[in-house]
């Protein structure tokens, strides 16, 4: 499995045809306390960047983008119930969305882990 | 806010500040022939004060005003009596202000007020929450009907033939730009509502049911098989109340299964003011929340531990989501939120009972005694204050032959539904507590010898 970051602070996990696409730890920090997600439905397909799910904390929404084209295959239903999963988990059980990736070419331009993380100490 | 005005150095100091010499180099981008020069045909170039105001109350003479005659209007827009207090109060500087509180940590009393009014309506209307507020009630039916589709993920709301046609006309208009398909129908004189057909028409497209209550006609109906029905086929059920006291006397829809309630709130601590401004009272489940428009104030502790009031769940709105925005409509109406929580305050829970009871009182003295007239149907089966007399001619014209007489005799359907002359001769008579056993029998005499 590798993993992967964008620079709009989502992260990727790729295990076959299948990613896991949820927030950064980075991300969930500054946004503060979590009181919502929105997330796709089942079967939602997306192109790389559009609107997939939006995160709610108590003074601010944000959209959270599709990182990679695909179909979506499950959402983290456990986030409706406990939104603040994504506080306190962000980058393993607060994932958001699995999506069925529809061109592996697509993960080529995105970053890893030392990367993200320096694009983050750059911030 | 103080006024500052400005003096002539100013503008001089402004004006050479971006390099223009006189104002009306402003104004060059203006075409010459499209600006105005002289003084507006038809119009006096100016007056004195005195002179405006003897002119302004000369025209102000030539209305019929509510408090002048015996009235009976009511379809959507109530006269009550409103104390002096709600008014008194509300002119205090802390409230009168001029704009929603979007710096809201600075304006704790005005939170306070917002939070109180949020749980004034929640338990009025019979639901979880409510929110502060909506600009008035024929928005606030549409912003139902657009949360209805963003929940349900259909598009198809069925308008009760009950619900008040400006609220259909306002829906239809905003149904243009978001697709929505609407479904109604004018109402019939008849003395049953429609819950029955409504039942029969929903199906699997349907966002929505929207049904008044108590409706444009004064019918009543238990909406709890119309809430079941509408749930069972995955729709919801909206519940529009025009007349906020009635609810001291009867049912809330939000008890008897409504998923979102909405309605006008003028009724309580706001005048007629010819129109507006009034109130939109929104509330739903609190499962739906998160698609509620407007903004909710909730309740909290500071740092220090102490109570603290904050606008929360206002995520959704145009100043944090722009375009994305749940809806943009939360001019929130603060001050005649104000003064419905005030009236409402004053009232207590016992006094809303009892206004309703004395309405209600009224109302069936003269459904009684106008029944008596001859030519004149009663239609209702019940009523809350306002109900339907089928006259044996168009109600439009007898409305206006007792306008006439100094008699504001109710509303006719002609009036509210022009392109259904079926039921023309129905004319809507309301009657709250500012309606004397006198005035009743001044429109039924008069009603006597106009229907002769």
């Amino acid at each position: 499995m590798s993993r992967y970051f964008t620079d709009e602070h989502e992260w990727i996990d790729v295990e076959g045809e299948i990613a896991t696409v949820g927030i950064t730890d980075y991300a969930q920090e500054q946004l503060g306390d979590i009181v919502f997600v929105e997330l796709p439905a089942e079967g939602t397909t997306f192109e790389k960047g559009d609107d997939a799910a939006v995160v709610e904390s108590v003074k601010a929404a944000s959209d959270v983008y599709a990182p990679i084209s695909g179909e979506v295959v499950e959402a983290n239903g456990a986030l409706e119930d406990e939104p603040a999963l994504v506080n306190s988990d962000a980058e393993e059980d607060g994932w958001f969305f699995k999506l069925r990736i529809a061109d592996t070419s697509e993960l080529e331009g995105l970053m890893n882990e030392a990367a993200y993380k320096k694009f983050v100490a750059s911030l | 806010m103080r006024y500052l005005p400005l003096t002539d150095t100013d503008r001089q100091e402004m004006l050479s500040v971006i390099g223009a010499e006189t104002i009306d180099d402003l104004f060059i981008d203006v075409p010459a022939e499209a600006r105005l020069t002289g003084t507006i045909a038809g119009l006096p170039d100016h007056a004195s004060e005195l002179a405006v105001e003897r002119h302004m109350g000369a025209l102000a003479r030539k209305n019929l005003s509510a408090g002048e005659a015996p009235f009976f209007l009511g379809a959507g827009a109530y006269k009550h009596h409103v104390p002096a207090s709600v008014d008194h109060l509300i002119q205090r500087g802390e409230f009168l202000t001029a704009y929603t509180p979007y710096q809201p940590e600075i304006a704790q009393g005005t939170l306070q007020v917002l939070f109180e009014f949020q749980t004034q309506v929640a338990r009025l209307l019979g639901v979880d929450v409510a929110n502060a507020s909506m600009y008035d009630g024929s928005t606030a039916c549409w912003e139902a009907i657009g949360m209805a589709r963003r929940i349900t993920k259909r598009g198809k709301a069925l308008l009760s033939s009950g619900l008040h046609p400006h609220y259909v006309s306002v829906a239809n208009t905003m149904a243009k730009f978001t697709g929505d398909a609407l479904v109604h129908q004018a109402p019939t004189l008849d003395a049953a509502t429609d819950i029955d057909a409504l039942i029969a028409s929903i199906d699997k497209d349907t966002s929505c049911v929207v049904v008044q209550y108590p409706d444009i006609l004064g019918r009543i109906a238990d909406l709890t098989p119309l809430a079941e029905a509408a749930n069972a086929a995955g729709a919801l059920l909206v519940a529009v109340v025009t007349e906020p006291v009635a609810l001291g006397a009867i049912k809330a829809p939000g008890a008897m299964g409504a998923d979102i309630v909405v309605g006008e709130g003028q009724s309580i601590g706001v005048g007629l003011q010819f129109g507006g401004p009034y109130l939109g009272l929104f509330g739903c489940k609190q499962k739906y929340v998160r698609q509620m428009p407007g903004r909710l104030c909730g309740e909290t502790l500071d740092a220090a531990g102490k109570r603290g009031f904050v606008l929360t769940l206002s995520t959704r709105e145009q100043h944090i989501r722009r375009e994305k925005a749940t809806s943009n409509i939360c001019t929130n109406s603060g001050l005649c939120a104000l003064a419905f929580s005030i009236h409402m305050t004053l009232l207590g829970e016992k006094g809303l009972r009892e206004l309703a009871t004395l309405n209600h009182g009224l109302a069936v003295q003269a459904a009684d005694r106008l029944a008596q007239v001859p030519g004149v149907t009663l239609l209702n089966d019940g009523f809350f204050n306002e109900f339907t007399l089928v006259l044996t001619k168009d109600a439009r014209d007898v409305v206006r032959n007792l306008a006439d007489k100094g008699i504001l005799a109710g509303v006719s359907l002609g009036r509210l539904f022009p392109d259904a002359p079926a039921i023309g001769n129905g004319l809507v008579i309301a009657v709250t507590e500012t309606v004397t056993p006198e005035d009743i029998e001044t429109l039924a005499a008069a009603l006597e010898e106009e229907l002769a």
